[in-house]
């Protein structure tokens, strides 16, 4: 038996007793270890290769188990957290400004609005340090100072410079290191890498988690793959907005498809709407392009005094301009987290001082870090970033400020998960953006990448052996059982459904009917009456789309308008669960703004004693509304405060 | 805007392929490419026909998944940028728009736009890493780096592995794919001591794939998206030939306990 005690209820975390700073190293002591011997004949399934997946996979390969890695793209080098700019942050006090593993923990989980679970949010913090040897020992080029040491910028929400970074390409530069990680281990025979496929379900044999259906994207064959366990690093959901700045790829497919079998979705209306981005110039638009936080270290937001003032910002006189988040917020000024410099944009826009054709942006102005560093300065701080705003917009923000607005940029909701980051179906973990993890209602800028390495390097590796060891003798698990034929069964029957209902509208019509609806609705705020009136209005979609969507060619072909089909079904379902959980939650706290809780002064007013829980959601059936699990949160470390920034 | 598009369709592996002309109208100068392809695209679906496929990810110029040989030239018009950063402002009103797949013996066409470039995964696997495996490296400052060679080794490591260079080559060389990576590594303290191994187990799988030999026309720097520059192809070549020169490949041991 696991020295890791039996469960209380489907939602007990079982995190470990003892002191805080010591539970993990404890646990990591107590759980138990397979053998070399013993790890040779156990088989694991990761799905996905972006941050979280990539050190999973490699380093699980490392240790002497038998890899199965799952991308959808055609390398696993160009998963999504590829585009991470800005950095990861470290608890390694490098700059000697007070940083260590507490106030890491303190400020991710203030951050999140005290809406996460202090002990994974402990070990995160703790872990971090380690990261950074790693990927340094990896070969991935950070930053350094002229002394050859690694260099450090900060970010949102914190007062100390934490955040190391790889100019504004840090997520790349992780993720090759990860990716080269595997290569290795792919060469040496310990991964077996399947790119483009897509996984359509998860099979349960005796109600664990041993094996998946997958799509060869390629040739649209139906796989059957299995395995002792199946980890799931499939990302975040914020395509289902339809507009983010998310890849075109990125959906909740597979954390869907496990959600249907029975694994919990816990917080799935705790949404990210990062506050700098570059704002919606069409109808045609396909995507949006976010401005690292990091610019805010130097640039200055401001809209001009005046409503409606057209003016161009460089004939807008300093007088005339409302540094809003600087008059509101003192003490952080720029830097405040990402949830609260979001509602003050949308706030000030609404209230008619918006810029620019649609009136629906701010400024960000670096005039003032011009002055103070020069050109080159901020050209090799942030050089990539102005050229790709150039490129986009055809502006030059050396010149004139750019103009930005929030998008939805990440989802802090996903699969519940335990202590030893498996969700409540045995065998099936999750890592990174896919499981609700550790930032609470809000994410800190720079703690993503943080997390997903996190999970994948240095957590799963230990908490896994604590699963696994029971395995040892179960010998390969088989594809010919009637679970893996039902569940294949079921997998072509929708894939068949949705190529011959005859419809006639593109699954893109859909998709952005859907977004519309959940910007609108369960955006940056929401109320009882906008959430009710969205899920009706989303069953109806849901209708409408398994009638009408029409989606060319055949099955059995490399067809992408029957991938987008698939993960556009499930988008629609998940949009209905996150107005559910809004609905819910009848209180303010980080990302999740209810109108009707709120401080006189406009800022998110928390119900600490009825709603510091985790909603864990159990799946009903499509359209019927899901079974709601309160895991309490508990705080023995730390005092509940109201945040404040100011 | 109105635009003629030829597109290259080809229906599968086997298929010979043929380009295809598509009128399209109503085209805004701010979308980008692959937005007006999704124009095209949402058109073709409406009429009933086969949409255009392609690969495309982050539609932000990192992920490096696409790829289209635009008018002639790998991502197009412009310097600097990916396809799916061009935008439709570069092109006139009335402009015929060619589009095709990468060109490249090892980069086989699978479908209309897309192309299998898993050649470039195996040239990684070969040798492009360093060998440490996950758990307890030494602290990440206990080695400074020389800014200069940390940021020249950035900025090799910046490659997206898109292939653009591979198609702008007129011999589909993967040399400056190849050298950014041994560059990026060779050129930073953890990496020297496989960089013997490293350059000759990648040079020797790009030509196993059946990329071309390099003969310095320096096509692929004009077009690569990230500006890696050609002196990494210098560096590898001195790197492989000091390599080749003084090394005898290790004997196997077997046995012992
Ligand atoms: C533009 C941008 C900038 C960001 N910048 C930062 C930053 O500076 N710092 C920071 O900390 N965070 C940042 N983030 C957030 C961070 O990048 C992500 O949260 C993180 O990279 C997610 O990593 P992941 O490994 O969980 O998933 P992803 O990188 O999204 O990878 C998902 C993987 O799952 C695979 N997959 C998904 N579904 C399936 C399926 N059904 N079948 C098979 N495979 C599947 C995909 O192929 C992919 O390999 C940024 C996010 C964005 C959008
Ligand atoms: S070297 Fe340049 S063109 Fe070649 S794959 Fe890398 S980024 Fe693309
Ligand atoms: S789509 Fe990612 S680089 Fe173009």
């Amino acid at each position: 038996m696991s020295e890791f005690r039996e469960k209380t209820s489907i939602v007990d975390a079982r995190v470990p007793e003892g002191p805080l700073a010591d539970k993990w190293v404890e646990h990591k002591n107590h759980v138990r270890l397979v053998s070399p011997g013993n790890k040779r004949r156990i088989d694991v399934i990761v799905v996905g290769t972006g941050l979280a997946g990539a050190s999973a996979a490699a380093s699980l390969a490392e240790m002497g188990y038998n890899v199965k890695s799952f991308c959808f793209q055609d390398s696993p080098r160009r998963a999504h957290s590829i585009a991470a700019q800005g950095g990861i942050n470290a608890a390694k006090n490098y700059q000697n400004d007070g940083d260590s593993t507490y106030r890491l923990f303190y400020d991710t989980i203030k951050g999140g609005d005290y809406r996460s679970r202090e002990a994974n949010v402990y070990r995160l913090a703790e872990v971090s340090a380690s990261i950074i040897d790693q990927c340094v020992a990896q070969g991935v080029p950070f930053a350094r100072d002229y002394g050859g040491l690694l260099d450090n910028r900060s970010f949102g929400g914190v007062q100390v410079s934490r955040t190391f970074y790889a100019r504004g390409q840090t997520g790349q530069q992780l993720l090759l290191g990860a990716y080269s990680a595997m290569s290795r281990m792919i060469a040496k025979g310990g991964i077996k890498m399947y790119n483009r496929h897509e996984m359509l379900d998860v099979v349960l044999v005796e109600g664990k988690a041993r094996g998946i259906i997958a799509r060869n994207l390629q040739t649209g064959e139906i796989e059957r793959h299995s395995a002792h366990a199946v980890v799931l690093a499939t990302g975040g959901y914020g395509n289902v907005f339809f507009l983010s700045t998310n890849a075109m790829g990125s959906n909740v497919t597979a954390a869907w498809k496990a959600h249907k079998k029975g694994a919990l979705f816990a917080n799935p209306c705790f949404t990210q709407i990062h506050p700098t981005c570059i704002p919606v110039s069409g109808d045609h638009q396909s995507k949006l392009t976010l401005m690292s936080e990091s610019l805010r270290n130097d640039g200055r937001i401001w809209v001009p005094k005046k409503k409606g003032d057209t003016r161009k910002p460089i004939d807008i006189p300093e007088e005339e301009r409302d540094y809003y988040l600087e008059r509101r917020y003192p003490a952080f000024g720029n830097l405040v987290p990402r949830d609260v410099a979001s509602r003050a944009a949308k706030e000030r826009c609404d209230a008619g001082y918006g810029v620019g054709a649609s009136k629906m942006a701010v400024y960000l102005d670096f005039k003032d870090a011009i002055n103070r560093m020069g050109e080159d300065v901020v050209a090799s701080k942030y050089g990539n970033l102005f050229q790709m705003y150039e490129k986009i917009t055809d502006e030059n923000p050396y010149k004139t400020p750019m103009r930005i607005y929030p998008a939805v940029h990440y989802t802090m909701g996903g699969l519940w998960v335990d202590y030893n980051l498996m969700s409540n179906v045995e065998g099936l973990f999750v890592l990174g953006e896919a499981n609700f993890s550790d930032h609470g209602a809000n994410r800190l800028g720079a703690s993503a990448l943080m997390q997903g390495l996190a999970d994948g390097y240095f957590v799963l590796p230990y908490t896994i052996g604590d699963y696994l060891a029971d395995d040892i003798r179960t010998g390969a698990i088989s594809t010919q059982s009637s679970e893996f034929d039902a569940a294949e069964k079921e997998v072509k029957n929708r894939l068949h459904q949705l190529m011959n209902n005859g419809g006639t509208k593109p699954v893109d019509y859909y998709h952005k009917k859907l977004g519309k609806i959940i910007w609108e609705q369960c955006g940056m705020s929401r109320n009882a009456e906008g959430l009710k009136q969205a899920i009706a209005d989303i069953n109806a979609i849901r209708e409408d789309f398994w009638k009408n969507v029409r989606v060319p060619g055949t099955e059995g072909e490399l067809n992408q308008e029957l991938e987008k089909a698939g993960r556009v079904a499930d988008f629609i379902e998940l949009g209905a669960l996150m107005c559910q959980d809004a609905l819910d939650r009848n209180e303010s706290c980080g990302g999740h703004f209810r109108e009707e809780f709120q401080t006189p002064e406009g800022e998110a007013l928390r119900d600490d004693d009825n709603y510091a829980y985790v909603a864990a959601w159990e799946y009903q059936g499509a359209g019927m509304p899901a079974r709601l699990h309160k895991e309490e949160l508990h705080y023995e470390n730390i005092k509940m405060v109201q945040r404040s920034y100011k | 805007m109105n635009l003629k598009l030829k597109i290259w369709r080809q229906k599968g592996p086997k298929d010979n392929g043929k380009m295809v002309d598509y009128p399209i109208s109503g085209i805004s100068p701010d979308m980008s490419f692959l937005e007006m392809m999704d124009v095209l695209n949402d058109q073709l679906v409406e009429k009933g026909d086969l949409p255009v496929a392609f690969d495309h990810d982050c539609r932000e110029g990192i992920c490096g998944s696409c790829s289209m040989y635009i008018n002639g030239e790998p991502h197009g018009p412009g310097r600097g940028i990916t396809t799916c950063q061009l935008h439709m402002r570069s092109f006139a009103d009335g402009d015929t728009i060619h589009i095709e797949p990468w060109r490249a013996a090892a980069f086989p066409v699978i479908k209309d736009l897309v192309t299998d470039r898993s050649a470039f995964d195996r040239i990684i696997q070969a040798g492009g890493f360093i060998s440490v495996n996950s758990g307890s490296p030494v602290d990440a400052n206990a080695i400074p780096i020389d800014k200069h060679d940390s940021d020249r080794a950035f900025d090799a490591a910046t490659c997206i592995g898109c292939g653009a260079c591979v198609a702008a080559c007129k011999n589909a060389s993967a040399m400056l794919f190849t050298s950014a990576k041994v560059s990026h590594l060779s050129l930073l303290p953890q990496g020297q001591v496989e960089s013997r191994d490293r350059v000759l187990a990648m040079i020797n799988q790009m030509d196993e794939e059946g990329f071309g030999n390099c003969t310095n026309t320096g096509a692929c720097e004009v077009e690569c998206p990230k500006g890696i520059s050609i002196e990494n192809i210098a560096r590898m070549n001195r790197q492989y030939l000091g390599a080749a020169i003084s090394y005898s490949p290790p004997k196997a041991t077997g046995g012992g306990d």
